[in-house]
């Protein structure tokens, strides 16, 4: 029966049926409380659970994020029901630790993670679309580096309490909400009165859900830069399918909650129209997930299942969360002052770190092959080749 | 002869790469070895598009992978 389910999971069915949840239930979460375009949105909820605990003290961007928790303990507790929840890591941390650093202020230039990019554009925002492309250029960066034997090594198996770090973490932070834990009248937790960080569906709901879309993308493994690297690598069409369902889903979910706006470039919810900032923000983004592996959701399913790189990784999306806000680097939205439109978007601070950023991913590319040794047994000589040198 | 992946312990999408590489430069049949069940089953795609026969082998908690055409 579980061999059954997991190769359902593992099918085209599979991946399409966790896809159009997310895309149900993230316009559905946003009819419940959460910020407008931002049913779901990894980048903006490790940000707000950072802006929590005091790394940055945006006042508007502060809440922890049930859906979170909720995405590595569902992510946890599928491993554990499949047997797959295997404790692991040691293949390149630090390097991990800066790309999420990188990730994330690419994220916040755009002012979302590839899962809000898909939901802003499933209710009418075409600055997602600039976004979306800036994405796929980066992640064509990324598989270039790939194909010419790009590599962080490899990780090893460790004790199951190393894999436990990251799923007692979220506990830890779940209990701080509940608890409502505040220490001293200027301590933490932080948790916005007004703004993005103010909105939010009732906990058990952004909780049950998490929970949910993390079971469902650990047993798929949904990625949206996986995606669009296995067409470009490969050809292969079999993740990106969940991605065009969760887009098809969540566009008609818009159309039935009323919350698909005209399609526009400027004014759009929590969006800014500064085209060339879009773009390469998410190119950034795009990257530094191509070289570390993974979407910011599927480095949370993986944290979940016990990958210790990959926790590394989200602890260094929060980290650069802080900075970001610390530093002034993230996007403001398009506003109205009196009467007059006023593209948001980045400052200098912004555009310098973006392609600082860039130049960084760039040099972890071209520095990082590691030469993987392939065997020729049985009476065979030992050739060693780069990995994925020939590759296409 | 047998040529051998090791993939053991490194992430997607390497296993798949080196396993489309073993395959497109006709080095089959060829075992490919891997650790997590997502490693398994993205070799076993790739291997199947590209019109190989997959039989796999569970050792303890590794996976081995018999690629052939």
């Amino acid at each position: 029966m579980s061999e059954r389910l997991t190769r359902f999971f593992a099918s085209r069915w599979g991946i399409v049926a966790a896809g159009a949840a997310i895309g149900l239930l993230a316009p559905l979460l946003q009819k419940w409380g959460n910020p407008a375009n931002m049913g779901v949105c990894v980048a903006c909820f490790e940000r707000d659970i950072a802006g929590a605990l005091g790394l940055h003290r945006a006042a508007v961007v502060q809440y922890v994020r049930p859906e979170i928790v909720g995405f590595v303990l569902g992510a946890t507790i599928a491993a554990l029901l499949f047997r797959e929840f295997k404790a692991r890591a040691g293949s390149a941390p630090i390097v991990r630790f800066v790309l999420g650093i990188l990730a994330m202020i690419g994220a916040l230039a755009f002012l979302g993670c590839p899962w809000r990019a898909l939901l802003r554009f499933s209710a009418g925002d075409l600055n997602a679309i600039v976004g979306l492309a800036g994405l796929a250029v980066g992640i064509f960066g990324g598989v270039q580096f790939l194909k010419s034997g790009y590599n962080l090594g490899r990780s090893q198996k460790t004790y199951p309490a190393v894999g436990w770090i990251m799923p007692a973490l979220m506990i830890g932070l779940l209990l701080l909400l509940v608890f409502q834990v505040k220490v001293g009248e200027n301590g933490a937790l932080f948790l916005s009165e007004s703004g993005p960080g103010s909105l939010h569906a009732p906990l058990i709901i952004s909780l049950v859900v998490g929970l949910l879309i993390g079971f469902l993308a650990q047993r798929t493994r949904f990625c949206t830069m996986g995606s669009i690297r296995d067409v470009i690598l490969m050809g292969d069409t079999h993740l990106i399918s969940g991605v065009g369902a969760l887009v098809v889903v969540a566009v008609f979910t818009n159309l039935i909650l009323g919350q698909f706006n005209t399609p526009t470039f400027f004014g759009q919810p929590i969006a800014h129209s500064q085209h060339l900032w879009n773009f390469l923000g998410m190119a950034l983004a795009g990257m530094a997930f191509a070289l570390a592996g993974g979407c910011p959701g599927r480095q949370l399913f993986l944290a979940g299942e016990g990958d210790g790189d990959s926790a590394v990784f989200v602890l260094g999306m929060i980290t650069g969360a802080g900075l970001a806000h610390n530093f002034g680097l993230a996007g403001a939205p398009d506003s109205v002052v009196e009467g007059v439109q006023k593209v948001g978007g980045i400052g200098t601070a912004g555009m310098v770190a973006v392609v600082l950023g860039l130049v960084v991913c760039l040099v972890i590319g071209f520095t990082m092959r590691e030469k993987v040794e392939v065997r020729v047994v049985e009476g065979g000589s030992t050739a060693t080749d780069v990995a994925g040198s020939a590759a296409d | 002869m047998m040529y051998t992946v090791d993939a053991r312990g490194l992430s997607c999408p390497q296993p798949v790469i080196l396993a489309r590489k073993a395959i497109q430069s006709g080095r089959l049949p060829a075992q490919v070895l891997v650790e997590s069940v997502t490693s398994r089953e993205n070799v076993r795609r790739a291997a199947e598009k590209l019109g190989c026969t997959v039989q796999v082998e569970e050792t303890g908690e590794e996976y081995k992978l018999t690629l052939t055409k």
